[in-house]
C-alpha cells in the first residue's frame, strides 16, 4: 500500500531549480532511501513533506491527505515524525522531559491547557518515556540536561522523541552524519530494530554502507530530479548513478 | 544538586511561604519595613512579578509592556468603585476581566513575533495605551488628574450619598487600608503563588519550558506553540491586572503613569534580580526593589551625618557627600549597581546565590542519601 505520494513537485529558489518534477511513491513498511550528491535537493524535498517549505507546484499526499499548506504540527499529528540533520532537541530540559513532551503531544493533541495536573502524577506517560529511553540506551542519563549529551547521544535522543509517538512515517535526514563507525553501526542496529515495528521510513543518507544495510528501495536524486529508482542491488550497478556521483565530484 | 520535587515538598514550600508572608509585619519590622504601606507594595508588586515570571521565566518571551495590564486593572477597579460601590471583590473581578481582554488582544498580535520584535511590539502597545489614557480617552481615564471616586458617583450597591466620609474600599465593613489592606493583598499573593506553583509543576508548564527551549522541535513534535504562548501571556496579564486592581483597592485612584515604560521595566528588573524561571525569585526581587525605593530614598544628608558622625570631620564630609549620591533621589544608582553585580556574578539572580550558599552548607554536612532524581526537577527553586 502506498503511504506517501509525491507527484510533479517543483521548487525554485530564485534562479536555482532545487526540485524539478519530482515523483516519488513510498510503500507502507518499506525503508526508502533517497541518495544523491550534495545539492541534489534531498533536504529540500524532505522539507516539503513536513510543512517547512511549500512547493511551487505539484502535490504531496500522505495516506490520501494533502500535506501542502498544512502546518508542521498538523503533519506530525497525523503521523509523520522527522529527525533533523543537526539534532533538534529541548536542550535545557532533562532527557526524561524531552521524551515526555512528545508522548504528551501524542496523547493530548496540539494544545491542551493541562495546568492543574502534575507532571509527577503522569505515571503512564512517564513509564512509556522511560521505556523508550531504555530502548535507545539512554535510561541511565534520564535526569541529565539534554545539551550535555554527546552528538551521537543527542541523535539517539531525537530518534527516541520521534519513535515514542509511534509515527506511521519517519523521516531521517542523515541519521549517522558525523558519527564514528561504531556509533554508526549502533544506529543501524537501532534503526533495524525499529524496522520490526513496521514504521515506514524515508532515509536521506550519504553513507552507502548505511543505505545498503537498511534500504529496501532507493531513489537517486541529482540536480533536483529523480534519475534512478529501484532495489539496492539494481542501483549499485546503475551507470547513471555512478555518473551522477562522479560528475558531482568534479564540480 | 536538584532535590526531588514531590507533592509533599511542594506543600511544605507552600505552607512555609504562606507563613512567611502572613508574618511579614513581624520579621520585616527590625529592618524598618514593617509598616503597612510598604507591606502592601511588597504583596502587590510580588504578585505582579510572579505573573510576569509565568510568561518570561517559563516561555522566555520578554514583554516590555506589562505595566499596561497593571494600569488597566487599576482603571477597571476604580470604575467598579464608581459604578458598583466600594467593595473590592467586584472591583477585582472587573480588573480580571478587562486585563484578560487587553492581554488577549495585545498578545494575539505581539506573539506573531518573537525575541526583540516581540519586546518592541509589547512596548509599543503599552506606550500607546499610556498616551491614549492621557489624551483621547480622558472621558474614561480622567487624563492627567487621574481617575478617582467621587461622592456623586452612582455606586449602586453602596447607594450614593449614604456615605459622606472619605471614600475607602471596604470588604464587609473592614477598611482596605493599613494592616487589613495588607492582609487582603497578602491573601491574593498567596493564591497567586499557589496558582503559579501548580503551573510550574503541570504538563502545561512543561510545554511552556519547551517553548523557551526549542520552538522548532515543538512544532515538529505536533504541538502548536501559539496557543501555549497566548495562554501564558493572558495568565500573566491577569496577574498584573489583579495587582493593578489591588493598587486601587488600597488607594482608590488610578493614573496613566502606572502604564509608563518605567513601570514595565521595573517588573523586568524585579524578575531578573530575583531569578527568572524560579518560583520565589520574582517575589524576592519585587520586595528588594520596593524596599530600596522606600528605605534608601528616605535617607538624606542629616541621616548620613548621624550615621558617619563617629568619623573625624575631615573624613566625614567627603564620605557623606559620596554616600549621598546613592541615597535619596539617587537610590536608583544603588539599585543599578546591585543589578549589575547580580547580573554579572549571579546570572540566575538572588535565587542562584541562595542555591550556591545552600550547596556549600549541604557539602559540609554528612551527605544524606541522594537517590537520582527521577522527577524532571525543572529549575532549582
Amino acid at each position: 500500500m502506498e503511504i506517501l505520494n509525491v507527484s510533479n513537485v517543483n521548487k525554485r529558489f530564485g534562479g536555482l531549480k532545487a526540485l524539478d518534477e519530482v515523483n516519488l511513491s513510498v510503500e507502507q513498511g518499506h525503508v526508502h532511501a533517497i541518495i544523491g550528491p550534495n545539492g541534489a535537493g534531498k533536504s529540500t524535498l524532505l522539507n516539503c513533506f513536513v510543512g517547512r517549505l511549500i512547493p511551487d507546484s505539484g502535490s504531496v499526499t500522505f495516506l490520501g491527505k494533502d500535506l501542502i499548506g498544512a502546518k508542521p504540527h498538523e503533519i506530525n499529528q497525523i503521523g509523520v515524525s522527522r529527525v533533523f540533520q543537526t539534532p533538534e532537541i529541548f536542550g535545557d530540559l532533562t532527557l526524561l522531559d524531552n521524551i515526555m513532551i512528545p508522548t504528551l503531544a501524542k496523547r493530548d493533541g496540539a494544545f491542551s491547557l493541562n495546568a492543574w495536573a502534575r507532571v509527577d502524577g503522569l505515571g503512564e506517560i512517564r513509564d512509556k518515556a522511560l521505556h523508550m529511553l531504555e530502548d535507545v540506551g539512554l535510561a541511565e542519563k534520564k535526569g541529565m540536561i539534554a545539551d550535555s549529551l554527546s552528538r551521537g547521544d543527542k541523535r539517539r535522543l531525537e530518534l527516541a522523541m520521534c519513535l515514542v509517538q509511534d509515527p506511521k512515517l519517519l523521516l531521517l535526514d542523515e541519521p549517522t552524519a558525523g558519527m564514528s563507525r561504531a556509533d554508526t553501526n549502533n544506529t543501524i542496529d537501532l534503526l533495524k530494530r525499529i524496522g520490526e515495528r513496521g514504521i515506514t521510513k524515508i532515509v536521506i543518507e550519504h553513507d552507502m554502507h548505511v543505505v545498503f544495510s537498511l534500504a529496501s528501495k532507493i531513489s537517486v536524486l541529482a540536480q533536483g530530479t529523480v534519475i534512478a529508482e529501484g532495489k539496492p542491488e539494481d542501483i549499485k550497478g546503475d551507470p547513471r548513478v555512478q555518473e551522477a556521483y562522479l560528475g558531482g565530484a568534479h564540480v | 544538586m536538584l532535590t526531588k520535587v514531590t507533592p509533599r515538598s511542594d506543600l511544605l514550600m507552600f505552607v512555609l511561604f504562606t507563613l512567611a508572608i502572613l508574618a511579614m509585619p513581624l520579621w520585616l519590622a527590625p529592618i524598618g519595613a514593617g509598616y503597612p504601606d510598604l507591606l502592601q507594595k511588597f504583596a502587590i508588586f510580588g504578585l505582579f512579578a510572579l505573573g510576569f515570571n509565568i510568561l518570561f521565566g517559563l516561555t522566555g518571551y520578554l514583554s516590555f509592556g506589562h505595566a499596561v495590564f497593571l494600569g488597566v486593572g487599576s482603571y477597571a477597579a476604580v470604575w467598579s468603585f464608581k459604578l458598583l460601590g466600594m467593595n473590592p471583590l467586584p472591583a477585582l473581578l472587573f480588573s480580571v476581566v478587562f486585563s484578560a481582554l487587553f492581554a488577549l488582544a495585545i498578545g494575539f498580535i505581539s506573539l506573531r513575533r518573537s525575541g526583540i520584535y516581540f519586546s518592541i511590539l509589547t512596548l509599543a502597545f503599552a506606550q500607546m495605551s499610556y498616551n491614549l489614557a492621557y489624551s483621547v480617552l480622558t472621558p474614561i481615564t480622567n487624563g492627567e488628574t487621574g481617575l478617582r471616586v467621587l461622592q456623586s458617583d452612582p455606586r449602586l450597591l453602596d447607594g450614593s450619598g449614604s456615605d459622606t466620609g472619605p471614600l475607602i474600599s471596604r470588604l464587609f465593613g473592614i477598611e482596605m487600608t493599613g494592616y487589613s489592606g495588607f492582609y487582603f493583598c497578602a491573601v491574593l499573593l498567596i493564591v497567586g503563588f499557589y496558582i503559579s506553583q501548580r503551573i510550574f509543576r503541570s504538563p502545561f508548564g512543561m510545554m511552556l519550558r519547551a517553548v523557551k527551549s526549542n520552538q522548532n522541535r515543538m512544532s515538529y513534535t505536533g504541538l502548536n506553540t501559539r496557543p501555549y504562548t497566548l495562554a501564558a501571556f493572558v495568565i500573566s496579564g491577569v496577574f498584573a491586572g489583579v495587582a493593578g486592581g489591588l493598587l486601587a483597592v488600597t488607594d482608590p485612584l488610578a493614573g496613566a503613569e502606572r502604564m509608563q515604560w518605567t513601570a514595565s521595566g521595573e517588573v523586568v528588573l524585579m524578575t531578573i534580580l530575583g531569578g527568572a524561571g524560579t518560583l520565589l525569585g520574582p517575589i524576592l526581587g519585587a520586595g528588594l526593589i520596593k524596599y530600596f525605593e522606600n528605605i534608601f530614598s528616605a535617607y538624606n544628608e542629616q541621616t548620613l551625618h548621624a550615621i558617619f558622625s563617629f568619623l573625624p570631620d575631615v573624613i566625614e564630609a567627603p564620605v557623606v557627600s559620596i554616600a549621598g549620591l546613592f541615597v535619596g533621589e539617587g537610590w536608583h544608582l544603588t539599585l543599578g549597581l546591585l543589578f549589575m553585580v547580580v547580573v554579572i556574578f549571579l546570572p540566575g539572580g538572588i535565587m542562584e546565590g541562595l542555591n550556591r550558599i545552600s550547596k556549600i552548607f549541604s557539602r559540609s554536612k554528612p551527605k544524606p542519601k541522594f537517590t537520582s532524581s527521577s522527577q524532571s526537577a525543572a529549575a532549582a527553586e
